[in-house]
This record gives C-alpha cells, structure tokens and sequence, in this order.
C-alpha cells in the first residue's frame, strides 16, 4: 500500500518529527529501538502456542474461552506489549460456525500478542467488504466453506481483541503440541483461513 | 455523524490485496512511526482515543489516499504540534 507521497518525503517527515520530540525530552533514540524491538517480538507463534495447548487440552480450551488474558499467563504470554493492555476474547470455530475477524474502524488486532497485522487487514478494501460479503472474501482468500457453515464476522473495538481458535485439522492425531502449533497461520488466527 | 474511516459494508473498493507473509513495516520510517506513536502513548501525551480521532477527523480525500502509516504519521504530527524543543542555553 502506497499513499500519494514518496517513501523518501515521508521518510525525512518522519525523521523532522522524531528529532523535534526528542529534542523536546518527549522520547529518545534507545526508547524507540526498544519499542520497535519489543513489537516485532510479537508473533503469529505465540497464537499458534495459545492453539496447539486448546487443541490437547480441554481444560485449557475451556479457561481459554472463559478468559484469555488469564490463560495467556499459563503459557508466559501476555497482550500487555502493544500501545496499551488490551482484553482478549477468543472465539472458537467448530464444524457449523467460522469466525472472522476485522475492525471496520480502523485497525484493532492483539498486536500485542500477534505482532503487527497484515497489510490487507489494515485496508479499505477488507474492512468494507468482509462484513457484507464474508464468504466471497474468504474464497478469495482460497477459503471456500460449504453453504451450511454459518459465518460470523466479529467487528473488534478499541478495548477488546479477538482470536480465532480454528478447528484441529483431521489426521493429526500422533502429533505433539510442537507440531501442532507449526500447523497454524497467522491467517487461521484471523479466520481468513481454515486453520 | 460517520466519518471517512467508517468503511463497514461500503462498496468500490475493489478486491483484496492479500500479501501472504508480508513484512510487518515496508520501510524503516513505518517502524519509527510507530514507536514515536506507542512513545507518546506511554508517556500520555495523548491517549489511544484522542490519536485515533486525530486520523479519523483526515479530510476524506487526504485519508484515502494516504497509507496505514501516512495516516499515523498524521496523526502524530497533529498531537504533538505544540511540543517545542527545549531550548539550550546557548540557544539564546
């Protein structure tokens, strides 16, 4: 995605900007590098660990549907790492219902958890039309559900995150929580894939 | 009233880009956006509502052809408008 300004313009925006809020004792050079550093620490992975422990443990699963923040604590994970402590309510596919997930409004994601969001979350094009026409966008993400299967789109808010706990694939019996969690996408946990 | 960011159910804005496994900054100065953002945050200069009014009240045209990271750059920019840097002594 690529607005009507150069990189190299903005670029040099940007850098006016931090000098001028350095300048003013607003932040400094190691408090960015650390807060960069801590953002990318986030991962699609740290989702796919939450995943592969529902998936093998039902009581887990349970606690995870109840209150993912505190389930997160059980696996040394937290959504306190973004911009601000946010709230997570994971919301679990099963063989009738599909979950996805979009902020109409703008870009609500557990970035804290998950990391950045993918650039398509972010756009105009995904936001205005996963609501109305959930099914033809996951087809177009190569996701096409039987006619039976209820789609429902969760629309987050500022104050609440959501995840999408995706079915465990068939034929996985013999596999470890490991393999498990290499099995799931960052599109999985958003709903616009199966898993 | 709603404003341009409220996009739920529009049509025309074509299909999907889906960038499989895309990096989560294009370019350095989007990573910088964002911690100059998160930084001021933290620091309650502004908080998480005032900076997503801050883009949301983007003159339409502006906001729809500016980028995810354009719009926070904006937005950053707007809020902190006022903040000077302190003057040094041999400043005068």
């Amino acid at each position: 995605m690529t607005g009507h300004h150069s990189n190299s313009e903005i670029a040099v925006r940007v850098r006016r900007l931090e000098e001028r809020l350095i300048g003013a004792g607003l932040t400094s050079d190691d408090q960015l590098d650390g807060i960069i550093g801590q953002i990318l620490s986030g991962s699609p992975a740290n989702g796919a660990r939450v995943v592969a422990r529902a998936w093998v443990d039902p009581a887990f699963r349970e606690r995870l549907l109840v209150d993912a923040n505190r389930a997160l604590d059980e696996l040394g994970l937290s959504m306190s790492t973004g911009p601000q402590p946010q709230r997570l309510t994971v919301v679990a596919n099963s063989a009738t219902t599909h979950n996805v997930l979009v902020c109409t409004l703008c870009s609500c994601y557990p970035i804290g958890l998950l990391g950045p969001s993918p650039s398509w979350y972010k756009s105009e094009a995904y936001r205005s039309r996963v609501v109305r026409e959930p099914r033809a966008v996951l087809a177009e993400f190569g996701l096409v559900l039987p006619e039976a299967t209820e789609i429902v789109v969760h629309d987050t808010s500022a104050e609440s995150r959501h995840m999408v706990l995706p079915m465990r694939p068939g034929g996985t019996a013999g596999l470890g929580e490991a393999e498990l969690a290499a099995l799931v996408t960052r599109e999985g946990l958003i709903g616009t894939a199966a898993v | 009233m709603s404003r341009i960011n409220d996009v739920g159910g529009q049509s025309g804005f074509g299909l999907v880009a889906v960038e499989p496994d895309g990096p989560p900054f294009h370019a350095d100065w989007e990573a910088r956006v964002y911690a100059l953002n998160v930084a001021m945050l933290r620091r309650g200069v502004y908080n998480l509502d005032q900076f997503r009014d801050a883009i949301e009240r983007m003159p339409p045209a502006e906001y729809l052809a500016a980028s995810y990271y354009e719009r926070w750059l904006v937005g950053v920019e707007s809020l902190t408008a006022s903040a000077a840097p302190e003057l040094r002594p041999d400043d005068g």
